[in-house]
């Protein structure tokens, strides 16, 4: 555990400090928020009828932001290379960045979300919902993101291709949390879209450092 | 025998159809343009190295 | 057999007569399927749209063949770090996108008439964007990463994280119809098919596999001349 609490501090102290933490995150995501209804147009009904859905997709356009440096930046500096021959296995640490950058940005953002829908027009007894969404997706977000990361380590365009890379990883979450949160406003069963959530969160964060990993050491060899 | 009256539903009918065809042909071109393209480099640089 | 063809010597001299052969089971079955096809007289809800049936299944069900046929190849080239299984992979992620391609836009124009709309976001639909958003990703990393092993090494790692994410992807939709709607069913041509409608259908799905067979075994050929020829290149320099 030792070995995994180290990996942990190393990565919060890195995504805090990286290029102001989550504060690039929150300003796209605000920025998104503001542009919406300008593109849309500001009638209360058909923002209203959107908001949830908006707030949840500029969430995992933010997401997408924070994750070309991921590893990068261990990559181009030499430190990764260390991190594959070292003690923790290489998956460890590549749950352990995916973790922080949940903890630092996806967290955040999270409560950002509800804030944007009701800014947006949603009515205020989605905030809960939303959050939890947010909260439960981000994490999703995460891993899947950081999957994309490694696969596009050494590549051209790093930004662009994790995006397209991932976006059919997104699908999922985005559909359930989506899902998640209009049931809740229509009134329909709403838990088991979070608990769909959660289940593909928690499969991505059990699953997705194996292929991180993978394609790390893909990149590396 | 064969009907290829399409009524109103004609261009959206031929379209998909004409759109196969174009896809297949494109597919078909491409596949043995590369093929022959290589198989010309291969010949050509084995050829070279002949004393 | 896949054993037996791993050999590259034995897949160039296996492919030599298989792709032809292929290419011509391909033509025959498409002109009978097609004959078939317009024979067959208009569907009574969906009337004559129901022509572009037999060209939209097809390619649906090759969208998903072809990617079985990538991730499997993925795998091969993963585990047993197979050159010829690399090849293989590489050659077919474009024709998959074709098909794919025209699943989605033959989908298209077949709800438009039948259905009223242009695009419905159903399970099987939507999976199929998906599907066609996955091959654009995979194009894409193959043609941003250099190196040709790393590539494909990073590419099959892409193709069978997608392979688990589909199903999931098909899940998710087809709970999210049932939660609004009850579930809606877009059956084409009625619960169960006559046969006037089925053996076209049939017919033209195998001439699209053929097809596929004869394309992916020359593609797979000309991936093979390529890497000669650039590993004779490289003797050449050196």
């Amino acid at each position: 555990m030792n070995g995994f609490t180290t990996l942990m501090r190393r990565e919060l102290a890195l995504s805090w400090g990286r290029g102001g933490g989550p504060l690039l995150a929150l300003a796209f995501y605000l920025s998104i928020a503001t542009l919406l209804p300008l593109a849309i147009g500001s009638e209360p009904g058909r923002l209203a009828a959107i908001a949830p859905g908006a707030a949840w997709i500029g969430l995992a356009l933010a997401s997408l932001l924070s994750l070309e440096r991921l590893f990068e930046r261990d990559y181009e500096d030499g430190a990764l290379d260390l991190l594959a021959l070292g003690p923790a296995p290489l998956e460890l640490a590549a749950f352990a960045k995916c973790l922080a950058q949940w903890i630092t940005t996806g967290a955040p953002l999270a409560l950002l979300a509800p804030v944007a829908a009701i800014a947006l027009g949603a009515a205020p007894s989605l905030a809960p919902v939303t959050f939890a969404a947010a909260l439960i997706g981000g994490l999703g977000f995460s891993f899947c993101g950081g999957i994309g990361a490694a696969l596009s380590l050494g590549a051209r365009r790093g930004g662009v291709l994790i995006a397209v890379i991932v976006l059919p990883l997104f699908a999922p979450p985005v559909i359930f949390g989506g899902g998640a949160v209009a049931a809740y406003a229509a009134g329909l069963d709403w838990r088991t879209g979070l608990m769909l959530l959660g289940a593909y969160s928690l499969a991505m964060a059990a699953l997705g450092p194996f292929a991180m990993a993978a394609a790390c050491r893909n990149a590396l060899s | 025998m064969l009907d290829f009256d399409a009524g109103k539903y004609a261009p959206y009918v031929w379209t998909a159809y004409g759109l196969t065809a174009a896809v297949f042909v494109l597919m078909v071109a491409d596949t043995l343009a590369r093929a022959r393209r290589w198989r010309r480099k291969v010949r050509d640089r084995e050829t070279d190295k002949t004393p | 057999m896949i054993a037996a063809l791993a050999n590259p010597e034995r897949f160039m001299r296996f492919s030599r007569w298989a792709a032809p052969l292929f290419g011509v089971i391909a033509v025959a079955l498409g002109a009978v399927g097609l004959w078939l096809d317009f024979i067959a007289p208009p569907d009574y809800q969906q009337h004559y749209t129901v022509h572009i049936m037999f060209i939209h299944v097809p390619a649906a069900w090759m969208s998903l063949f072809v990617y079985g046929c990538l991730a499997g190849a993925s795998f091969i080239g993963l585990v047993f770090r197979h050159s010829l299984a690399d090849a293989a992979a590489r050659a077919a992620a474009p024709l998959g996108a074709g098909f794919t391609f025209l699943a989605l836009v033959t989908g298209s124009l077949w709800g438009k008439p039948t259905w009223g709309t242009w695009w419905v976001w159903d399970a099987r639909l939507t999976s199929v964007l998906v599907l066609f958003l996955f091959y654009l990703g995979y194009l894409a990393l193959q043609a941003a990463i250099d190196d040709e092993q790393r590539a494909a090494r990073a590419c099959a790692i892409l193709a069978l994280v997608g392979a688990i994410n589909l199903p999931i992807v098909h899940f998710s939709v087809t709970w999210w119809n049932t939660l609004h709607q009850g579930s809606s069913v877009f059956r084409k041509g009625g619960p169960t098919m006559p046969p006037v409608y089925l053996e076209p259908l049939l017919i033209l799905s195998l001439a699209y596999m053929a097809a596929f067979g004869a394309l992916w075994l020359v593609r797979i050929r000309g991936e093979v001349w390529r890497k000669r020829a650039n590993a004779l290149a490289l003797r050449a320099a050196g």
